[in-house]
């Protein structure tokens, strides 16, 4: 319940600091996403209010973007790159490592919570292929090995 | 006396460790009593080096890499600190030909200077552009930029000067500077770098670009993948408005020009021009008709500058020492030089900037040591995702505009992928096919649905079901996606699907005699 009612609050407060700014729909869905892990599904009909534009709007425009989620993802996010320049390095191996060291696919999240697993198209990080990101760490010439410690190390510390 | 130690803050190089090499350094000169000023630089652009790890000594910069933790109390010992020998030494930085070779103009500070000081910045060259082009009228700063020859460097390339001249043209009491930071090709990272290793090389461009054409609002429409570039230009972005260099007054000149970052949400798409206006006004990505032109009717339908990070990040140099001097580099009509990214399976990844008119194969080998695996290089994809595939018989082509279209390939962003001979170029057409429908915006039938029958049609033929007839349906779905799509992500997913079919067709399971009969 107060669960509930802090989600309204605080979607209230970002969605009136940045309503006049030009164009506030993507800014808000980022700053909801940033607070909140996710964007809840009662949060829309506030959004849409508040914008003036309606539910199926709002609706729209959260499921055309890949990066706004409408579940709780886990404690971690991992973007795994499947671009090109980390598939010639190997990364389809990587990435049947990682599913099958999570036990998850893409866009699901571990039964215990820790882990969401998400494709990313390129990172950048194309000079030291293959790549993953979680959260703000980026990583380089992944191999199943350090992915491991990367996950073990986390688990330890949290 | 205290010693600058340089360690990046590259991204690339932190994913290779550099964030806890930096601790590590200051950590061990502290337990040893030496006085040493840690600096984040950027990133050199050689990432087989990182963590490179430079002291700064009188002979100049000498640089250690690729450093790991297991390295550091060794390299105190040789006393790296004054330039001693250790297996790690790679000597001064400006003397390793990789480097040397190049002509970095739009790269000229990067991996020197820490990327959100004003101060060497200022030192460095910069905002000299700013400062003349304050002295300019619009329509010089314009011509100077069309004399450079600049084209833009997204993937178009569409004369920057053209599109400037349309929009200083276009009369209205609001216009705006879009800088396009959506870097979705795979196999480049040129933007990134310029946003986190100088990002007021970017933010002097947009300055540039609105008093020339009468802008008072800049967006840089950012990816969500890069946070480091995000808080490398919030931070630069900041400083510029304390310096007066961003705001109402800028340097006193009484123009205007106010900036801001915006982030995207993970679609390709909305790399492309008019999706990003409507992902900027709020909307889905949808892709709008053209006409209208953006630079007569863009964001919020009104005359908008979009330009790519590197074609602004090239505008200061261009207005510093003229557009002649620009010009004066590349060849035939691909002019200035070109940031080239080598990426994939190649033993020597980075970037390289140099002047238009090297072939691949110099790229290659010259400077990319040809495969990481020390296999032979069997493909390279050139340009992104929707770039085609060239095998080695079209290495000799020159890094060039008109050459690249010749051989029905494109340049694009400047990304080259390499693969050895152990890639299936049959999977990577089915590749391509499943990223357009993953991406695909919706707008039009043949991209949306032509990309799904596309992988389906490709998987039957990789299990080798039916090649004379599917073959044939494969190349007429391609020729649905060249005609009928109202954008370059439907209209170009052809080039990498039939650029491997045509040059691979063993791994469709064609044999000589299937394609001859
Ligand atoms: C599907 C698609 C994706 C694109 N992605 C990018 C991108 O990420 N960055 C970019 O600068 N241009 C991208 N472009 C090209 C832009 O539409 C546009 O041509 C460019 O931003 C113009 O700037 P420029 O003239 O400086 O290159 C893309 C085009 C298409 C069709
Ligand atoms: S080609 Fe594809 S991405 Fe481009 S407008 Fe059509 S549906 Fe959208
Ligand atoms: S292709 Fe994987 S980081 Fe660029
Ligand atoms: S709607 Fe785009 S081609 Fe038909």
């Amino acid at each position: 319940m107060t669960e509930t009612v802090s989600m309204f609050s605080i979607v209230k407060e970002i969605t009136s600091a940045l309503k006049d700014k030009p164009g506030a729909l993507l800014p808000i869905l980022h700053d909801i996403q940033n607070a909140l892990g996710y964007i809840p599904a009662d949060s829309i009909p506030i959004i849409a209010s508040e914008l003036r534009l309606s539910r199926a709007e709002v609706h729209g425009v959260i499921s055309f973007y890949h990066y706004f989620r409408e579940t709780p993802p886990g404690k971690q996010t991992i973007h795994l790159c499947r671009a090109e320049s980390c598939q010639a390095m190997g990364s389809k191996k990587l990435e049947e490592h990682v599913k099958d060291k999570l036990g998850i696919d893409y866009h699901e999240t571990t039964a215990d919570g820790r882990f969401s697993l998400e494709p990313a198209y390129c990172l950048g990080l194309c000079s030291c292929s293959p790549s993953m990101q979680i959260g703000e760490d980026v990583y380089g010439r992944v191999s199943n090995e350090s992915f491991d410690s990367i996950i073990n190390e986390m688990e330890t510390l949290s | 006396m205290t010693v600058i130690v340089y360690v990046p803050n590259d991204s690339g190089a932190l994913a290779l460790g550099a964030g806890r090499i930096a601790a590590a350094i200051e950590k061990e000169a502290r337990q040893r009593g030496l006085d040493i000023k840690l600096v984040r630089n950027g990133s050199r652009g050689m990432f087989w080096l990182e963590p490179l790890v430079e002291v700064e000594i009188p002979e100049g910069r000498i640089g250690y890499g690729p450093v790991q933790l297991k390295d550091i109390p060794g390299l105190f010992d040789a006393d790296f600190l004054n330039g001693g020998a250790h297996a790690l030494k790679v000597g001064p930085i400006d003397e390793i030909p990789y480097f040397k070779k190049q002509q970095r103009l739009t790269f000229a500070r990067i991996g020197l200077t820490n990327p959100v000081s004003l101060e060497d910045y200022l030192s460095n060259d910069g905002y000299r552009g700013l400062n003349n082009a304050l002295a300019m009228s619009g329509a010089d700063i314009v011509k100077q930029v069309t004399d450079s020859g600049l084209r833009g460097r997204g993937g178009a390339a569409f004369p920057t000067g053209i599109k400037w001249n349309t929009v200083l043209n276009t009369p209205s009491e609001q216009k705006y500077i879009i800088c396009n930071a959506d870097e979705g090709d795979s196999g480049t990272f040129s933007d990134r770098m310029v946003m986190e290793d100088d990002p007021f090389v970017l933010i002097e461009g947009m300055t540039i670009a609105g008093i020339a054409v009468g802008a008072t609002q800049g967006y840089i429409y950012l990816r969500v993948e890069y946070p480091h570039a995000h808080r490398a230009l919030n931070t630069a972005i900041e400083k510029a408005y304390q310096a007066g260099y961003l705001g109402e007054d800028i340097q006193g000149s009484g123009k205007q020009f106010d900036l801001e970052v915006r982030l995207g949400a993970g679609a390709y798409v909305c790399g492309e021009e008019t999706s990003l206006m409507e992902s900027l006004e709020g909307k889905r990505g949808l892709v709008r008709f053209k006409p209208p032109l953006p630079a007569i009717s863009g964001l919020f339908g009104k005359p908008t500058i979009v330009n790519n990070v590197i074609s602004l990040a090239s505008v200061p140099i261009i207005l510093d020492k003229g557009g002649e001097y620009y010009r004066d580099f590349g060849m035939g009509r691909s002019r200035g030089t070109l940031p080239i990214q080598l990426a994939g399976n190649i033993k020597y990844p980075g970037l390289v900037e140099l002047a238009f008119g090297l072939t691949l194969r110099e790229l290659l080998y010259d400077y990319g040591g040809g495969s990481a695996s020390g296999r032979p290089i069997k493909a390279v994809q050139v340009g992104g995702p929707l770039g085609a595939y060239l095998p080695e018989s079209q290495f000799d082509t020159p890094l060039d505009y008109e050459a690249f279209a010749a051989i029905w390939a494109v340049v694009g962003h400047g990304g080259i992928v390499v693969f050895d001979d152990t890639v299936d170029m049959a999977e990577m057409a089915r590749y391509s096919m499943e990223f357009c429908a993953i991406e695909s915006c919706g707008k039009c039938t043949p991209c949306r649905i032509g990309s799904t029958r596309g992988e389906e049609v490709i998987k039957d033929i990789i299990a080798g079901r039916d090649l004379h007839k599917n073959i044939p349906l494969l190349r007429d779905l391609c020729d649905t996606l060249l005609n009928g799509s109202l954008c370059a992500l439907g209209g170009m997913t052809p080039y990498p699907v039939l650029s491997a079919l045509n040059h691979f067709p063993e791994d469709f399971g064609i044999t000589e005699q299937a394609s001859a009969a």
